[in-house]
Order: C-alpha cells, then sequence, then structure tokens
C-alpha cells in the first residue's frame, strides 16, 4: 500500500495573528510553526494502515523552507519519506494553485491512497484535498472518522450535519480527516533520531514537471485583512441574589440584545 | 454582461436546509447587484413537494433534476450534474451553503471548473460587478476580504452567517433529464439523529467544558431544549468523554454562528473562541472571575454554572408564558 499524505506547516493554534504592513498577509516573525493538527490525524492514520498492510507513507509538502520541519517531525512519527516542494511561485497560490501543484508531483508518483487534512487552520479553506482527488480524477470522501480497506477498496464513515454516512470508493482514493479518526502519537526520541536519515526531497516547479505559467495568477486574492469588531461588552451582571442576576440576564438578553 | 447566479439547494430528510434559504436570499441580493436573475438548482429524487419552495426567496427559474442516483449527495455524482447545468448555463456566480456537503461539492466543483473559490464567508458584497467575500481565517483571528476572478464566482456560505429574506421571483419549474455520468462512489448507509437540533444551525449554542465536572449535562440540556437551541462543548469536555466529537465548538471542532451562544465552564481559550466567535450574542457563566471568556463575552455571571443555569431557564420560562 503505497500511502501519501497531503501536510502543510501552520502557525499553532495558540499564536498571536497580526496584519503585515502590506495588509494582505500576517505577521510572520514570533510564529511557531506546527503540523496542521487536521494532517497530525493523516500521518496516524497513513502509519496504521501501514501496519495493517504494509507499504510506504510519503509525506508531501508545498511551502517555503521552514516546512521541512514539518515533515521531518512526520518523519519521526514514522512516516518513510518527505518531499517539499518549494518554489517562489508556489508561495503566492491560492487553494486551487496548490491543488495542481500537489496534484502534479503526484503524477509522477505510485499511490493507492491520499490523506489530506479536512482544512489547513491558517487559511481555512477547506478545498485543497478535495480538489487534489479532483486533479487526479480520483474518488473522494471528507470528514473521514472511520475507514476500512479490503479489496481494493476503502470504505469510510464521514460525519454530517446530525450524523454519519457510509460510503466505499475503488482504490486508488483520497479521503480528508475529521477529529474522532484517531489519536495521533507522539515523535519519540528513538524516531526523532531516526528521522535525520530519512529521505527527503526539496523540489522546484520544474523538478515536478511544470511551469510556473500553468499555475498562473491566483483566482481568488486576498485584496484585505482586517481584525473582527472587538466586543465592547464584557458587562457582567450583577445583584442582590443569584436569583435577581438570573432575571437582569435574562431581561437583557430579551430587550436589549433581542436574542430572546 | 451577467449570466446570472445559480443557487445549490440542500435537503436534509426530504425538507430544504435552513443554510439554503440563506444561500437563495443571499443570491437574490447578488442578483440584483448584477441586474441579473436567480437560477435554483434542487437536485435529488422526489422532490415533488419542495421544489417551488426556491420561488418564495426570489428564484426566478427553478431547475430540478430528478434522478435516482442522487437521492444521497455523492461528490461524483452531484460534481457531474452541477457542472453540467453550470456549462450550460454559463452563470456568473455561483453560490451555495458551507455544510458538509456545500464544502465538498464547491471545492470540487471548484478544481472542476477552474472557477475561484470563497468557502465559509460571512459576508458578500459586490463591486463593479465581481464578487467581493469576506471570511474569517486563522480560526477567525483576521476576516479577509477576497477579489474573485474568473467563471463562475463560487461562493459558500458560512451557515447561520446571512439572513434570510423572503422575496417572490416567477419560480418557474424547468425540468432538466441529466445523466450524472462515471461514478465511483457507493453509498452504503447512513444514520442521523434526526431528533437533534444541529448545531451549525442552530440560533441558539449552549456548551459546556471541564466546569461541567462530568457527563451529565442535564442542566444544559434542559435551557437548550427550552430554547430549542444545540449542546455543544469544549475539546476538554470532548477528551474527557463526556461528549461525542462532533459536539466540539473550536478551531478543530466546528464552527458557530448562533444569535446566542452561551459558554457554561469554559475558560474561553483561542482554540475555542475560534469556533463561536461570529456569535451574535456571547453569554459566560464561570465562576472565575479572570477566565478569559469574559473578555469576549458580550454578558457575563461569575458564579457557579449549576446554580445559575436552573435559574435562568426558570427565567426564561417566565418570559415564554
Ligand atoms: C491544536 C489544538 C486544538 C484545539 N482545539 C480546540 C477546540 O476546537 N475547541 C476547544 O474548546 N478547545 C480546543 N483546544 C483546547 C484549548 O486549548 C483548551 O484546553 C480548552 O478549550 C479548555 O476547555 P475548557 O474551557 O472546558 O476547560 P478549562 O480551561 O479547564 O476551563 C474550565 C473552566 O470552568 C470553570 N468552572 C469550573 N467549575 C465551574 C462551575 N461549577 N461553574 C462555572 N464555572 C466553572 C473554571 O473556572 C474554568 O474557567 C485545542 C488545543 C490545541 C493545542
Ligand atoms: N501547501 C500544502 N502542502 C501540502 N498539503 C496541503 C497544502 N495546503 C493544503 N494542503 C492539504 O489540504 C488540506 C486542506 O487544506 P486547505 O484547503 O488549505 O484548508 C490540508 O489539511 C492538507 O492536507
Amino acid at each position: 500500500m503505497e500511502i501519501i499524505v497531503l501536510l502543510k506547516q501552520v502557525p499553532a493554534t495558540e499564536s498571536f495573528i497580526g496584519i503585515a504592513d502590506d495588509g494582505v498577509s500576517i505577521k510572520t516573525e514570533d510564529i511557531k510553526w506546527v503540523i496542521n493538527p487536521y494532517d497530525e490525524y493523516a500521518v496516524e492514520e497513513a502509519l496504521r494502515i501501514r501496519s495493517a498492510h504494509g507499504g510506504t507513507v510519503t509525506i508531501i509538502s508545498a511551502g517555503p523552507e521552514r516546512s521541512v520541519e514539518a515533515i521531518r517531525t512526520a518523519l519521526a512519527m514514522g512516516a518513510d519519506k518527505g518531499i517539499l516542494i518549494k518554489d517562489p511561485a508556489a508561495e503566492k497560490c491560492d487553494g486551487l494553485g496548490i491543488a495542481r501543484i500537489l496534484a502534479a508531483a503526484l503524477k509522477n508518483i505510485k499511490f493507492d491512497l491520499i490523506i489530506a487534512g479536512q482544512r489547513a487552520v491558517d487559511d481555512d479553506n477547506f478545498q485543497v484535498g478535495t480538489a487534489v482527488a479532483e486533479f487526479l480524477s480520483i474518488p473522494n470522501i471528507s470528514l473521514v472518522i472511520k475507514e476500512e480497506i479490503a479489496d481494493g477498496k476503502i470504505r469510510c464513515c464521514r460525519t454530517v450535519e446530525g450524523g454519519t454516512v457510509v460510503l466505499e470508493a475503488p482504490l486508488p482514493a483520497l479521503f480528508t480527516t475529521q477529529k474522532g479518526l484517531n489519536e495521533p502519537r507522539y515523535a519519540s526520541l528513538p524516531g526523532i533520531m531516526k528521522a535525520k536519515r530519512k529521505p527527503l526531497d526539496i523540489k522546484s516547479l520544474s523538478d515536478i514537471g511544470i511551469d510556473a505559467s500553468e499555475i498562473g495568477e491566483p483566482k481568488a486574492k486576498i485584496l484585505a485583512m482586517k481584525l473582527p469588531p472587538e466586543r465592547e461588552g464584557g458587562r457582567i451582571i450583577k445583584g442582590d441574589s443569584s436569583r435577581s442576576i438570573a432575571a437582569e440576564l435574562v431581561k437583557v438578553l430579551h430587550e436589549e440584545a433581542k436574542v430572546l | 454582461m451577467s449570466n446570472g447566479v445559480i443557487a445549490i439547494t440542500e435537503q436534509s430528510e426530504g425538507l430544504f436546509r435552513k443554510v439554503t434559504y440563506e444561500a437563495l436570499s443571499e443570491g437574490k441580493r447578488i442578483a440584483e447587484s448584477l441586474g441579473c436573475g436567480l437560477t435554483a438548482v434542487v437536485l435529488g429524487s422526489g422532490m415533488e413537494n419542495i421544489s417551488n419552495e426556491p420561488g418564495k426567496y426570489g428564484a426566478d427559474r427553478i431547475i430540478v433534476v430528478d434522478n435516482q442516483a442522487l437521492s444521497e449527495y455523492m461528490t461524483d455524482a452531484y460534481t457531474n450534474v452541477v457542472a453540467d447545468i453550470v456549462n450550460k448555463e454559463n452563470p456568473s456566480v455561483l453560490i451555495l451553503g458551507a455544510s458538509s456537503q456545500g464544502k465538498d461539492l464547491s471545492a470540487r466543483l471548484s478544481a472542476r471548473l477552474n472557477a475561484p473559490l470563497a468557502m465559509d464567508c460571512v459576508d458578500v458584497r459586490v463591486e463593479n460587478g465581481n464578487i467581493i467575500a469576506t471570511r474569517p481565517i486563522y480560526g477567525g483571528k483576521i476576516l479577509a476580504d477576497l477579489a474573485l476572478e474568473g467563471k463562475p464566482q463560487i461562493v459558500a456560505v458560512r451557515p447561520n452567517a446571512m439572513s434570510i429574506v423572503e422575496s417572490s421571483g416567477a419560480g418557474e419549474i424547468e425540468k432538466l433529464d441529466i445523466d450524472v455520468g462515471k461514478t465511483d462512489l457507493i453509498f452504503v448507509e447512513k444514520e442521523l439523529d434526526t431528533g437533534k437540533v444541529e448545531l451549525t444551525e442552530a440560533d441558539v449554542v449552549i456548551s459546556g467544558g471541564r466546569g461541567m465536572g462530568g457527563p451529565d449535562f442535564s442542566v444544559i440540556e434542559e435551557l437548550a431544549e427550552l430554547l430549542g437551541g444545540a449542546v455543544g462543548a469544549s475539546r476538554s469536555a470532548v477528551d474527557e468523554g463526556w461528549r461525542a466529537a462532533s459536539d466540539q465548538v473550536g478551531q478543530t471542532g466546528k464552527v458557530v454562528s448562533p444569535n446566542l451562544y452561551i459558554a457554561c465552564g469554559i475558560s474561553g481559550a483561542i482554540q475555542h473562541l475560534a469556533g463561536m466567535s461570529t456569535s451574535k450574542a456571547i453569554v459566560a457563566v464561570n465562576k472565575d472571575a479572570e477566565a478569559p471568556i469574559f473578555s469576549k463575552a458580550d454578558y457575563g455571571i461569575v458564579g457557579d454554572l449549576f446554580e445559575y443555569i436552573p435559574l435562568i431557564t426558570e427565567e426564561i420560562k417566565k418570559i415564554k408564558k
């Protein structure tokens, strides 16, 4: 079983995010970078599938040089090899452009299964995995909390509003992860030592056989970033008794906020 | 000139989802700004009794594709059919709800049609005939204005973010017979808890955190039921095994934007705020006056949730009478 994990390095979820002077990107100086949490589920699931079915787990990421650290962490968790696609032309892409690049890289690689996160918690696009599947003309199943592989097919349980749906797809296929799929392992110390010797190739767009002009300008382009409006409230409801406090809250929700 | 706006509708158990009405209303607003018509697309099987509904939200035309193979949402069949319709109609804008179905479908369509996508938008405006969509990124820490270049401009709207406005459209029904084309996916089964209010669509969400102290959420369940709302949870409450993973609100859980969000025994970690900060009114009940949730809440009560929530429930019953 040749398993591919699409992995993005993102700011740690607790990071303070500030807007850079250009107004269309974020300040990156003080950010701690980590593996996108949903891609951690993807790595973990890939390792479990490899234990059950044999094969190799290859991590593919498109991003700047620092993404090497995230790939190394995945290798330390147990993945076999990594590929970083690093190219100035890749850095200004939108989700569709990134998907095109990842799909191009995958055209030269043999695979049975691709696992991606449902979303990257930086751009929150929910797009790249599904778009990669389309560019490769393979089926995709999103928001998966359970999978089972047998006889060249994968059966996935995906979450939908108010419940779950079970679908089946022939391999090769792509699925995206959802909380509940697994508990990702930590990289062990021996794992970290071993990861240093695992293959990690850095490739440019021409190495994977596409020309920057094929990607083109982003179709979805950030015009401006702004901070969400601050909530002024913070009003602590006070009163003589807990009953009067509760009554006052209900009154303001009813009369002032008009949400009851 | 503009070739119109197409809204893709979505049903669950024979009824349109609330987010479909939101997408139709927003689609109508966009169509008016562009000076063009709104067409609704209804896919499924056996939808006779609801097919004309989009007319009440401004749809001038309603394209109905009734096919057994569309009775369940399947990425491949739906993408094939919608792509066919788009190729025939050549719309400027495609709008749909960013539900689990809408996110999957819009992502696949954007790749199929090589079309720009603004996912999970909270605001949309039209400038010089082009869409500018506002969407939260970095877990809502930033709002980005996105310009979309190309055709159709695909806009997926966050559930509960757009207001529903009734307006009359001709609602002319056109039945289309479209083959679903090549498909790989096979539907096996589904399991829905239809009695439960869906978290992402609820007008009121009441969430419990570690402060619940255990799996007994009955005090907040009772309040949620009274308000027709849904119960959510912090990651701590989910990790403790008190609630299902599907109840988690936050950066690695569901994103909700109800009219009223009540956080009970939740400290207000940044990852939790990411899932509820676009709620219209936020209330926090927490024992600790220093809890960060209070700086993000519109109204706060410092105290024991087990004392206050039942009192709040009683007081609401009084005004509901
Ligand atoms: C990568 C990553 C992703 C994450 N994603 C999410 C996510 O999606 N959603 C999420 O919620 N968290 C997420 N977290 C976890 C987050 O950082 C916090 O740990 C979590 O939100 C804390 O949950 P809590 O507020 O319930 O618990 P705590 O922080 O322990 O707070 C409990 C609160 O309850 C109060 N309390 C206790 N007893 C009572 C009582 N009787 N009455 C009133 N108040 C009481 C306390 O004063 C305290 O403020 C994530 C973390 C990471 C690292
Ligand atoms: N630059 C990237 N390199 C590799 N995988 C990516 C990249 N961007 C997104 N992905 C994958 O696509 C998923 C969804 O990302 P997004 O559509 O950006 O929210 C992520 O969880 C990753 O699995």
